[in-house]
């Protein structure tokens, strides 16, 4: 077999099963190609020599019997998780240097399933932003052009990394993490999937924090079955992350029948924009349609405040960085500034805290710490709180209406260029998560199809919303749109 | 509600993150474009809701309040930039 990064994740577990392959084939394929990638800037550290020595474990497994699917399959880790002994910096210069004496749960789940790590990937810098423009590394690049312009495209973010690897073929899957559309918008922005699971179905233990509430790892794979198969990995109780939910894991991938005959799917009429491109829309209402041409009921349903969640979360989310971020003191790990003569504790917090943060994270951790400062925290921190109750409460009524998922736009637009949005203030690149922050607030899982192109050839995503730890019937949905839309566009190799 | 340049400074100073003199007009004008869309939330009616403390309705797990690890000294300060004789160590802390 050739090309065998190609892969996805369903086919390369089977084809290792039949003994048409082994791990250390797939692995040395995808090594070839991200060694060949480095104009994407996607994979950050490299870590070849783990993996071998995992695909190689991975290969005696399989010859025993004993393999679970994730079991000598290639992936890349976003570099948000923890990796015992490998560089973990969440992009950010503050963590320079640092190599946990840890393992996050979820990477640790992986590699016990089998899976072999090729290294970490680039992310906007502690998972904020919108387009892999805030990393320390440097931009992530898209593997996607419009036609024949060479101008580079953003992968998406903050999982930028994560999507560029996928869809170039670097890696057969990768995992993302998503605190308000950070695995979704990317994959829309690539044209792959990409799946939220319910807040507590995976242990955030490990992953360094941005905003605990809301954050939640993911799976970011070629199609839904990856996404299904990934995703069971990943997931489960683990008592040191206290938000972590003591439920069984269903067998995710058995749930994908395409059968979705007579399930009720919401189309929210406070998601049709004022300024959304004809594109979208008509992507959108193709997308209903299809599903409704698999036996799907159609119906209109109303989520009333929508329009104050991007408000909401940003108030909640920086809030939350400001605590969380308040870690990197320059004391116990990472980079700590040079200082002068005659500087005490506090410049050393100060000058370590202005060197090793990026602009996006200084100004969110600065915005967090004037909502919550003595005064302001009823006025805009409780407020958003009390927010974030209603708009949970509309996707509460809406499935206590019997709808099974609703249907949105992922994004609202396609990918846009690297630099495009420098000169834009900061609340036009939040705006990128208009659809998908909602569901974060809701504690909801969330996943993103690709299911078209754009007039200049790049992916458009549609976005499926599903009630709490239903994950099986939301990837079933979003396998019978998967079916219907028929993606399978890659991009021409340029790099 | 509008920021001032002091008030930006008191932020900075709060969030313990040094922003020299000259770059406060820009990020008090970056505090209030971001503070103007949050505004938008004094619209929604909240009379009687109560503020959201977890998403999923259940309760933090508690757990014996016992070492479940320790004697790790080494691995503790692996990572810390100056580590000496066992301890974390900082500039002078008191006079």
């Amino acid at each position: 077999m050739s090309d065998l990064n190609k892969l996805g994740l369903a086919e390369a577990r089977d084809a290792l099963r039949k003994g048409d392959v082994t791990s250390v084939e797939l692995t040395e394929s995808c090594l070839k190609a991200i060694d060949d990638a480095d104009a994407l800037n996607a994979f950050v550290h490299k870590t070849p020599e783990i993996a071998l020595e995992r695909a190689k474990a991975a290969d005696e497994r399989i010859k025993g019997g004993d393999a679970p699917s994730m079991c000598g399959l290639p992936i890349g880790i976003k570099d948000l998780f923890c990796t015992k002994g490998v560089p973990s910096q969440a992009a950010s210069k503050i963590l320079e240097g640092f190599k946990p004496e840890y393992e996050s749960t979820v990477s640790q789940q992986l590699a016990d399933a089998g899976a072999v790590m090729l290294g970490k990937l680039n992310m906007d810098e502690f998972a904020m932003g919108s387009s892999n423009e805030t990393s320390v590394y440097g931009n992530a690049v898209s593997p996607w052009r419009r036609g024949n312009d060479d101008a580079q495209l953003t992968p998406g973010g903050s999982s930028g990394g994560s999507a560029s690897a996928v869809a170039a073929d670097l890696c057969l899957a990768a995992t993302g993490t998503d605190t308000g559309g950070s695995i979704r918008q990317p994959a829309a922005f690539v044209g792959i999937t990409g799946i939220k699971p319910t807040y507590g179905r995976c242990s955030r233990w490990g992953i360094v924090a941005f905003a605990s509430s809301l954050d939640q790892a993911g799976p970011m794979t070629k199609n839904v079955r990856d996404a299904a198969i990934m995703l069971e990995t990943m997931c489960g109780h683990d008592a040191k992350d206290s938000t972590s939910a003591e439920l069984a894991v269903p067998n995710f991938e058995a749930m994908l029948t395409g059968d979705i005959k007579g399930k009720k799917i919401g189309i929210p009429k406070e998601y049709r924009m004022d300024g959304m491109p004809a594109e979208i829309e008509k992507l959108w209402s193709e997308g209903a349609e299809m599903l409704k041409a698999a036996g799907a009921e159609i119906v209109d349903i109303s989520l009333p405040h929508t329009k104050y969640a991007l408000p909401a979360y940003y108030v909640i989310a920086p809030a939350e960085a400001s605590s969380n971020l308040a870690r990197y003191d320059g004391v116990r790990y990472g980079r700590r500034a040079q200082l002068a003569q005659g500087d005490g504790i506090t410049e050393m917090y100060e000058k370590t805290r202005a060197e090793g943060f990026g602009h996006e994270v200084q100004r969110r951790v600065m915005v967090g710490t004037y909502v919550l400062s003595a005064g302001f925290y009823d006025a805009y921190y409780n407020r958003a709180r009390r927010v974030r109750t209603l708009i949970k409460k509309d996707f509460e009524d809406v499935f206590a209406a019997g709808v099974d998922a609703i249907l949105t736009p992922a994004t609202p637009s396609a990918a846009f260029g690297l630099g495009e949005m420098t000169e834009a203030d900061p609340v036009q690149m939040y705006l990128n998560d208009v659809f998908t922050v909602t569901v974060n607030l809701a504690g909801l899982p969330g996943v993103a199809v690709p299911a078209g192109l754009d007039k200049q050839g790049l992916p458009l995503g549609l976005q499926l919303i599903g009630r709490p730890w239903d994950e099986g019937d939301l990837l079933n949905t979003a396998y019978a749109l998967e079916n219907a839309a028929g993606f399978v566009a890659k991009p021409g190799k340029w790099w | 509600m509008s920021i001032d340049q002091s008030t930006a400074a008191k932020v900075a100073k709060l969030a313990r993150i040094k922003v020299e003199d000259d770059a406060l007009p820009a990020l008090a004008s970056e505090f209030n474009t971001i503070l103007g869309f949050i505004e938008q939330l004094n619209e929604v009616d909240v009379e009687g809701v109560e503020p959201m403390v977890s998403v999923e309705p259940m309760r933090l797990k508690r757990r014996e309040d016992v070492v479940t690890d320790g004697n790790q000294q080494a691995k503790v300060l692996a990572n810390a930039p100056d580590a000496r004789e066992g301890f974390f160590a900082v500039p002078k802390v008191v006079e």
